[in-house]
C-alpha cells in the first residue's frame, strides 16, 4: 500500500514532523477518515523509506495529542476526535490574529498596511522553510 | 539471557598498526543499525570478527546467540554478508549464482529472487565480469536477500553507488524490517543513507566506540545556537556544550545534550540566543570525532 508521504530530505525540518504534519494535513482535508486505520508503523517507514524508530515517535507524538489512537495488537486508527488538535491550532491562530489587530490599532496602521504586513510575514515564513526554531517543540 | 542478534561485549584486536579496543555493539530484532565511521576507523575489523572470520583476541561475541567464531557454521545459515570485495565468479553469470546459493540454503525464495533481478535490473543470463560495480553490488545484496536471513551484515554497501540505485538499494532494506525479526546491520561513511534507516547508529573512530545511541536521541541533542555576548565578554560554559567559537559579539555553541534548560540558562547569564539549529547526522559525526580526538 503506498500511504503518499513523502519524505524530503531538503526540507529542514525533522523527518518525524515530515510525517506528524503530513498526517495531521491529510486528516484535516478529509483523505484519511476518523476511525479509518493507518499504516503499521513498518508499512510506513518501508513505504517512505525512513527508519522506523523515526516513525514510531511520530505515531506517539500524533497519539499523545489525540490525532491518532492505538490499540495494542491492532493497530493506529485516526482517532473519532482528530480535529481536537486543529481546532486547539486555529483557536490558537485566531487568538495572534487578534493580538495583531489590537497592535496594528494601537500604531495606528490601517488595514492594507497590516495584510501587507501578513504577507510579508508569510513570504518570509516560506523563504527559511520554517526552519528556525528557537523554542524547542 | 539476552535477545539481541548481535552481541558484542569489550572486544579487542591487535594489529601492527591498528588496534580495536574495548568494542561493545548490541543489535536487537527489527532494527537497523548504522555503523559510521572514517576509513579506517575498525568497521570491516568489526563485521569480520562478527562473522567469525576473524578471532578476537579478548571480549565476548554473540551473533544470532551463537558464540563466534565457534559456533559460526550453525550462525551463517541465518547471516547474509555482503563486503565490498565480494566474491563472485566473474565468468559466471548471475543464474549460476542463484542456482547454487538455492542449491546450499533450503531457504531460498526463488520468486522474491526474480522480483529482485526485475527490480534491479538485473538479468539471469549475465556474466558477472560484464557487470558494473554498482550491478555486481545489486547482484551479491540480491544472493544475500532471497535467502531471507535473520541478520545482515553489510559492510559499505552503498559505497560507490548511483543515487537510483542507492535509492533502491535503501527500499529493499526497508523490506527486510518490516519483518520485526530481522535485523540489519550496515556500515557507511555515507551518513545520509544511515540518518534516513537507521533506528540506531554507532561512531567508530580509530579503534574505538565514540559514540552509540538511537537515532532520533542523536538528532535531538545536538545542537547549534548562535548567541549574541556583550562586547569583550565570553559566553559561559555549560555541561555538554562541546564547543564554543567566539567572534566579536556573536558566539556559535554546539552542544551534545540540548534541552530546553539551555537556552534558558543562557538568557540568565546575560547571553541573547538568536537562533536554535539542528545538526545533520553528517555534522554530528564531524563534530564527535573531532571532540574526541581532541586538540591534535
Amino acid at each position: 500500500m503506498h500511504s503518499g508521504l513523502l519524505i524530503s530530505h531538503a526540507d529542514p525540518r525533522p523527518m518525524y514532523l515530515q510525517i506528524i504534519e503530513q498526517i495531521r494535513h491529510r486528516i484535516a482535508i478529509g483523505d484519511w477518515q476518523a476511525g479509518q486505520e493507518l499504516p503499521s508503523i513498518r508499512a510506513l517507514a518501508a513505504s517512505t523509506q525512513v527508519s522506523v524508530i523515526t516513525v514510531k515517535r511520530a505515531y506517539l507524538e500524533l497519539e499523545r495529542d489525540g490525532v491518532i489512537v492505538t490499540r495494542q495488537g491492532k493497530g493506529s486508527f485516526v482517532a473519532e476526535h482528530a480535529d481536537l488538535g486543529l481546532q486547539l491550532h486555529r483557536r490558537q491562530l485566531d487568538q495572534h490574529l487578534a493580538e495583531a489587530a489590537r497592535l496594528g490599532h494601537v500604531l495606528g496602521l490601517a488595514t492594507p498596511q497590516m495584510v501587507e504586513r501578513l504577507e510579508a510575514a508569510i513570504g518570509a515564513h516560506q523563504r527559511r522553510g520554517s526552519s528556525e526554531e528557537i523554542e524547542d517543540e | 539471557m539476552s535477545d539481541a542478534v548481535i552481541d558484542l561485549d569489550g572486544v579487542d584486536k591487535k594489529y601492527r598498526f591498528f588496534q580495536l579496543s574495548d568494542v561493545t555493539l548490541r543489535v536487537v530484532p527489527g532494527q537497523i543499525a548504522g555503523f559510521v565511521g572514517p576509513n579506517g576507523a575498525g568497521k570491516s575489523t568489526t563485521i569480520r570478527i562478527l562473522m567469525g572470520m576473524i578471532r578476537a583476541d579478548r571480549g565476548s561475541v554473540r551473533v544470532l546467540g551463537r558464540s563466534m567464531p565457534r559456533e559460526q557454521a550453525a550462525a551463517k545459515w541465518d547471516i547474509g554478508f555482503v563486503s565490498e570485495d565480494m566474491r563472485l565468479h566473474t565468468s559466471a553469470t548471475v543464474g549460476w549464482h542463484m542456482r547454487f546459493i538455492a542449491s546450499i540454503y533450503p531457504g531460498w525464495d526463488a520468486a522474491y529472487a526474480d522480483t529482485l533481478l526485475r527490480r534491479f535490473n538485473l538479468h539471469a543470463e549475465q556474466p558477472v565480469k560484464v557487470l558494473s560495480h554498482g550491478e555486481r553490488v545489486k547482484a551479491a545484496l540480491l544472493l544475500v536477500l532471497a535467502r531471507r536471513p535473520r541478520l545482515l551484515l553489510l559492510d559499505e554497501p552503498t559505497t560507490g553507488l548511483d543515487p537510483v540505485a542507492r535509492h533502491e538499494i535503501l527500499g529493499e532494506l526497508m523490506e527486510v524490517v518490516t519483518d520485526e525479526r530481522r535485523a540489519i546491520l550496515f556500515s557507511s561513511h555515507n551518513t545520509q543513507d544511515v540518518e534516513q534507516i537507521s533506528d540506531q547508529i554507532t561512531f567508530i573512530d580509530r579503534g574505538r566506540i565514540i559514540d552509540s545511541s538511537d537515532k532520533e536521541t542523536f538528532l535531538d541533542r545536538w545542537r547549534r545556537l548562535h548567541l549574541e555576548v556583550a562586547s569583550g565578554s565570553l559566553p559561559p560554559t555549560f555541561p555538554g556544550v562541546v564547543d564554543t567559537v567566539v567572534s566579536g559579539r556573536t558566539a556559535i555553541a554546539t552542544t551534545r545534550a540540548f534541552t530546553a534548560e539551555l537556552p534558558a540558562a543562557y538568557q540568565r547569564a546575560g547571553v541573547t540566543v538568536r537562533q536554535i539549529q539542528r545538526l545533520t547526522l553528517e555534522e554530528i559525526f564531524v563534530a564527535n570525532v573531532m571532540n574526541n580526538r581532541g586538540p591534535q
